[in-house]
C-alpha cells in the first residue's frame, strides 16, 4: 500500500507544478456542477413551453423580457433563453460521453486483460480486429452506425462505444502485457486463485494508470464526435438537445448576424473540452516516465 | 522484405472484401427507400414496380451476389436519387474533397512541425508556452465549431472571405482545381483552415515531444560535445530520428483528413464526396453510401499499406520485428 501512496502521491505533486492543469481541473469542476445543477441554476426551464414567449425570440444578449428578466446571452428562434438551454445542453453532453466512456473503458478493458492473459490464436484474432478497427477513423464509424440505427440518445452512445472500445483495448492489452511478467502475477498463479480474480483483483489496479489518461482523453473525444454527429444531424433527436444540436439550431441565424444562437453553446462546449484536455495531458506527462525528472 | 509486402497485400484484399460485406449489410438494414423515393401518392403498382426496378424484391444474399458481381466490374450501382452510376458521383465529386485534404495537410505539415521543433527546443520560453497551449485549443475545439467561428469572422463581420461553394475552377489535366484562380483560393482558404487546425496541433505536439526526448538522448550529447553547430544537431540528428513517427503519423492522418472533410464539407457547401455522403444519407440513398464507403475503405487500406511498407523500409526494427513473425 505505501509503495501506492508515493505513487498517488508523487503524480498529485507533479500535476499540481503546472498551473494551467490545476486551472483546467477547477474549471472541469465548476462545469459539472453546473450542468449537474442544471435545473436550480437554469433562470427558466427551455423545454416547459409554457415558459417560453414567441414575441421574444432572437433577442441579443442582455436584452430584457416584457416581465423584466434579463436574457444574458440572448434566445433563440422560439424565445428560449440560451443560458438556460445551454445549461441544459452541458447535461445531455456531458451524460452521454461520460456514460459511452464508462462503457467503452469497460468492454475494451475487459477484452484487453483477457487477450493478454489468454495469448497465442485468441489474443492475435483479437488484436487483428482491434487494428483493423483503429485504421478507420472513429468519426466514420460511428457516423454509418448512426446512419444505420437513426437517432436516439441510447443509439449514439452505442456508436460512440462501437468507436472507441478499441483504443482501451490495445491500451490495456499493452500494460498486461508488461504486468504479467512481474512476481506478484506468478504469486497469484502459484495460489491458484480463480483466473477471473487475477484479471480483474491483481491485474487491473495495476493498468489503471495509462487507462485513466486515455478515458481522461476519450471523454473528451466522445463529446466532441456527440457534438459533431448531432451537428451533422445524425447524433441526437430534437427532444434532447446536446450543446451539437443548439449549435446546429444557430447556424441558420449565424449567417444572418445572430451569431448568439450558435456562438455560446459552442463556447460552452469548447471550454468544457480544453478543460479536459488540459487535465488529460498534464496526467499524461506525469506518467511518462522518460519526461521524468 | 518482398515476402512481407506481398502477405501485407494479400491482407488488404481480404480486409476489403470482408469490409465490404460489413458495409452492404449494415447500410441495406437502413429503412426503406421506396417510402422517400416513390411519391406518397403513387398506387400499389408503381410501388410494385419501383421496388423491382431497384431490384429490392430479391433476397438479400442474391442482393449482395449481383452487388459483388458488378462491384468487381466497377459498377457500385445507380444512384436510387440522381439515377446515374454511383461509382461516376463519387469519383465526379472526389477531387474536390482531395484538394481540400491536401491543401489541409500541406498547411498543417508546413506550420505543425517549425512550431513543434520550436517548442521542443526551447520548452521554457513563453513563445513555446503560448505554443502548446495553442496546440490543446487546437485539437479541443471541434472541427465543426471552429469552421462557425471563421465563417462568423470572416465571412459575416469581415465580409473577407466566402462562407460556402467552391469558386470557380480551372481544369488542370482534365481535373477541376480551384487553388490556381485567386477566387477559387479564396473559396479554399476557410474550409482548408478549418480542417487542417487539429492536425496542425497534433503535429506541433508530436514534433515537440519527439524533439524533447531526443535532445536528452546520447547521440545528441555527443554531436555537440563534438562542437558541431546548433543548426547541423537539430536540422540532421534530431530531425532525422523524429521524422520516422512523424511520418507514420502524418500517413495515417491522411485517411483521418478525408473523414473529417466530411463536417467541413457540409458546413462550407463544398462539393465534395464527404456533402455527397450526407446528402445520401438524408435521403436514404443506399447505393451512394455503399460506394462513398467502399470507396474510402480502398483509400484507407491503400494508405495503410503504403504506410506500413514505408515504415518497415524506413526502420529496421520494424523489418526484424517482422522477420521473426
Amino acid at each position: 500500500m505505501t509503495h501506492d501512496d508515493t505513487l498517488l502521491r508523487r503524480l498529485a505533486a507533479d500535476f499540481a507544478a503546472s498551473r494551467l492543469a490545476l486551472a483546467g481541473l477547477a474549471l472541469l469542476a465548476a462545469i459539472a456542477a453546473a450542468a449537474i445543477l442544471a435545473p436550480w441554476l437554469a433562470p427558466q426551464n427551455p423545454y416547459d413551453l409554457a415558459e417560453l414567449d414567441l414575441a421574444a425570440s432572437r433577442l441579443p444578449p442582455g436584452a430584457r423580457s416584457a416581465d423584466g428578466t434579463t436574457f444574458w446571452l440572448g434566445t433563440d428562434g422560439q424565445g428560449r433563453d440560451m443560458l438556460s438551454a445551454i445549461l441544459y445542453g452541458l447535461r445531455i453532453s456531458i451524460g452521454v460521453g461520460v456514460a459511452a466512456t464508462l462503457l467503452a473503458l469497460a468492454i475494451g478493458a475487459a477484452v484487453g486483460l483477457v487477450a493478454a492473459w489468454a495469448g497465442g490464436r485468441t489474443e492475435s484474432v483479437v488484436m487483428r480486429v482491434v487494428d483493423l478497427q483503429l485504421s478507420f477513423p472513429a468519426i466514420l464509424i460511428a457516423l454509418v452506425l448512426l446512419a444505420v440505427l437513426g437517432p436516439g440518445v441510447g443509439k449514439i452512445v452505442f456508436a460512440l462505444v462501437a468507436a472507441q472500445w478499441a483504443y482501451y483495448a490495445r491500451t490495456v492489452r499493452g500494460a498486461a502485457l508488461a504486468e504479467r511478467r512481474k512476481e506478484y502475477v506468478d504469486a497469484a498463479v502459484v495460489l491458484a486463485l480463480p483466473r477471473a480474480r487475477i484479471l480483474f483483483g491483481h491485474l487491473l489496479p495495476n493498468v489503471l494508470p495509462p487507462l485513466v489518461v486515455v478515458a481522461t482523453v476519450q471523454v473528451a473525444n466522445a463529446i466532441a464526435l456527440e457534438a459533431t454527429l448531432s451537428f451533422l444531424g445524425l447524433g441526437l433527436p430534437v427532444t434532447e438537445p446536446s450543446l451539437g444540436l443548439l449549435i446546429a439550431n444557430g447556424y441558420a441565424y449565424l449567417l444572418s448576424g445572430k451569431y448568439w444562437i450558435s456562438f455560446f453553446p459552442g463556447v460552452a462546449l469548447a471550454t468544457t473540452i480544453v478543460a479536459v484536455n488540459l487535465v488529460g495531458d498534464r496526467l499524461r506527462d506525469a506518467l511518462n516516465p522518460r519526461l521524468a525528472q | 522484405m518482398i515476402l512481407y509486402a506481398f502477405r501485407r497485400l494479400l491482407e488488404s484484399v481480404v480486409v476489403l472484401f470482408a469490409m465490404s460485406l460489413v458495409v452492404f449489410l449494415s447500410v441495406y438494414a437502413i429503412g426503406n427507400p421506396v417510402d422517400i423515393l416513390v411519391s406518397p401518392q403513387a398506387d400499389a403498382q408503381e410501388i410494385e414496380r419501383a421496388i423491382r426496378g431497384l431490384g429490392l424484391d430479391r433476397p438479400l444474399w442474391e442482393q449482395y451476389a449481383v452487388f459483388l458481381r458488378q462491384a468487381a466490374a466497377g459498377d457500385l450501382g445507380h444512384s436510387f436519387a440522381f439515377n446515374v452510376p454511383a461509382i461516376g458521383l463519387i469519383l465526379e465529386r472526389m477531387p474536390a474533397t482531395l484538394e481540400l485534404a491536401g491543401a489541409a495537410m500541406l498547411v498543417a505539415v508546413g506550420l505543425g512541425i517549425p512550431l513543434g521543433l520550436w517548442a521542443g527546443l526551447r520548452p521554457e520560453s513563453a513563445s513555446a508556452k503560448a505554443i502548446m497551449a495553442g496546440s490543446i485549443l487546437g485539437f479541443s475545439l471541434p472541427t465543426f465549431w471552429v469552421g462557425l467561428v471563421l465563417v462568423m469572422v470572416f465571412s459575416v463581420w469581415l465580409g473577407w472571405l466566402p462562407a460556402s461553394g467552391r469558386g470557380p475552377t480551372t481544369d488542370l489535366l482534365g481535373v477541376p482545381v480551384s487553388f490556381l484562380s485567386r477566387e477559387g483560393l479564396r473559396h479554399l482558404l476557410l474550409p482548408a483552415a478549418t480542417l487542417a487546425l487539429f492536425k496542425l496541433s497534433l503535429l506541433a505536439r508530436l514534433t515537440r515531444a519527439g524533439t524533447r526526448e531526443a535532445l536528452a538522448q546520447d547521440y545528441v550529447k555527443f554531436a555537440r560535445a563534438k562542437g558541431l553547430a546548433t543548426r547541423r544537431v537539430v536540422g540532421v540528428h534530431v530531425l532525422k530520428n523524429i521524422l520516422v513517427p512523424i511520418v507514420t503519423v502524418i500517413g495515417l492522418e491522411l485517411g483521418s483528413v478525408i473523414a473529417f472533410a466530411i463536417v467541413t464539407e457540409t458546413i462550407f457547401a463544398w462539393p465534395g464526396m464527404g456533402k455527397l455522403l450526407i446528402d445520401a444519407i438524408g435521403v436514404l440513398d443506399r447505393p451512394v453510401i455503399v460506394a462513398y464507403l467502399l470507396v474510402t475503405v480502398t483509400l484507407f487500406v491503400l494508405i495503410n499499406l503504403v504506410v506500413d511498407l514505408a515504415y518497415s523500409a524506413l526502420d529496421p526494427r520494424v523489418r526484424l520485428a517482422e522477420a521473426r513473425a
